[in-house]
């Protein structure tokens, strides 16, 4: 611990929500490849230390949900008034509730995290390029395009709000590619993983305005 | 409280409700040593045989998606597969699979926490199959693609074995569902019979497969030009179509065949 706040510069643009919950070398990656600074958070004493905040995420929602519970960081998220983005489990998280695991989540947003009806006969996991459409009057999606194409690799997805939804995507029906509830943000696509578009939103993100 | 929408858009043959998900186009590099196999044709490129350098040509040009698939024999092979895996997540903005090798979940965590987005899986699944359901319940599906090589023999599409010398007796549509079963989260099917003859995919055998199944489908084996590419997404409603030789030596290049399958109403990225 005393080395996670000797290595935290207070300069970094970004803190990651280390928390267990998947693989994030790639996430770094695209960071890195837009001189994004970031360090990783990996305890609630140095939450605060940063300016925005991602939450990473792959995999069930329900251990993911349950992993962020073990590193202690769950009020700390919750009363955040700083910049926040969840990705793929990362933006379900910020939702009431996964039909994954049946599990109750932060509840930041009013929304419900479902699976893929078979009825739809999709298939799933719903892999591959998919459009990303909305008014994108908003500064997460600033210079990208409605009808841009972002990489998503899910089973479960959040359902379609007037309100919170600020993207949406159509898969069998239509529902939540991005949210945003006041600081918060989530996007069930990766960024990481979506060419030139995704390296944008990173930076859209990493220049939000810190109140 | 909020309704669901039903969205309008059906794909072009299929009837799946696929709504604007494109069909994706991912070139395959053969890896031996950390250097590609087959030889490219790209005019900037300053070495031929660096598959990242490669990797990021592609992703440039328009490619949804790559495989690397490392034949590396030597007892130093997953040492050079983490170094190539995690050079590619470095540097490439795309999704990758990495396959060749992988016969254990300790195999698959390095590869994972390297960058690679999905692994894949072929004679080690058909030995143990059991693998499929660990690596599903450790990693999720989505991370697990079963390759299957299958070769037409007295009447039967058969599942093959180490590159499609080894004939098995299984077959390959019910290999295919089982090992959906067990968890794979994507299959990537290649006919041996078609492969390398430049002739078309076996649009028959994949038609067949993809009706089956409720997991995305990769075909490959065959393509030789951009018509073959139009027949695979339109006679079968694949998700996907690799290739290698065809993009390694420029004899199609991705972003002419992507205009050419847009012209064709086939949902892709441009």
């Amino acid at each position: 611990m005393s080395d996670d706040i000797k290595r935290n510069s207070n300069n970094a643009q970004v803190g990651i929500v280390n928390y267990g919950a998947g693989n994030i070398f790639s996430l770094t990656a695209a960071l890195e490849r837009q001189n994004i600074s970031y360090e990783m958070i990996n305890s609630p004493d140095n939450f605060d230390n940063y300016e925005r905040i991602i939450i990473p995420g792959v995999g069930h929602a329900g251990a993911a949900m349950k992993k962020l519970q073990e590193s202690g960081m769950i009020e700390k998220i919750k009363s955040t008034t700083k910049p926040v983005l969840g990705i793929c489990v990362g933006m379900q998280l910020l939702t009431d509730y996964s039909e994954e695991g049946n599990a109750q989540l932060l509840g930041i947003a009013p929304l419900q995290t479902r699976h893929f009806l078979e009825n739809l006969k999709l298939k799933v996991p719903h892999m591959g390029w998919n459009k990303v459409n909305g008014e994108f009057d908003n500064e997460l999606f600033k210079d990208i395009q409605s009808g841009t194409y972002f990489y998503f690799v899910h089973s479960y997805f959040i359902e379609f709000n007037p309100t919170f939804t600020i993207a949406s995507t159509e898969y069998g029906l239509k529902y939540s590619a991005a949210l945003k509830k006041d600081n918060f943000y989530g996007v069930q696509f990766h960024p990481e993983k979506s060419g030139l578009a995704g390296e944008q939103l990173l930076k859209n993100f990493a220049s939000i305005k810190v109140y | 409280m909020t309704t669901v929408q039903v969205a309008k858009h059906t794909s072009p043959s299929g009837g799946r409700e696929a709504g604007s998900l494109a069909k994706r186009i991912i070139p395959c590099l053969d890896v031996k040593e950390g250097r590609t196999v087959k030889g490219v044709n790209f005019v900037d490129l300053r070495d031929a045989g660096d598959p990242v350098e490669l990797a990021y040509q592609y992703s440039k040009q328009g490619a949804d998606e790559l495989v690397f698939l490392d034949i590396t024999a030597t007892h130093e092979r997953r040492k050079t597969m983490v170094e190539l895996v995690k050079a590619v997540a470095r540097q490439v903005n795309i999704p990758f699979t990495i396959g060749g090798g992988i016969n254990e979940i300790a195999d698959a965590d390095i590869l994972l926490n390297s960058g690679a987005d999905k692994i894949s899986i072929n004679s080690a699944a058909v030995r143990n199959p059991a693998l499929i359901n660990e690596l599903a319940a450790a990693f999720g599906k989505q991370f697990v693609v079963v390759a299957v090589d299958t070769k037409f023999v007295n009447g039967k599409n058969l599942v093959h074995l180490n590159g499609g010398r080894i004939a098995t007796e299984m077959e390959t549509e019910q290999w295919i569902k089982e090992a959906e079963e067990r968890g794979a989260g994507e299959i990537l099917l290649t006919s041996m019979d078609h492969d390398g003859t430049k002739g078309g995919f076996d649009n028959g055998l994949l038609k067949k497969v993809n009706d089956k199944i409720s997991i995305p489908l990769i075909a490959s084996g065959g393509a030789g030009n951009v018509q073959h590419f139009i027949d695979v997404f339109q006679q079968t409603d694949v998700d996907a179509a690799l290739a290698a030789s065809v993009f390694h030596y420029g004899e199609i290049l991705i972003p002419s065949l992507k205009e050419e399958l847009k012209k064709h109403q086939i949902e892709v990225r441009l």
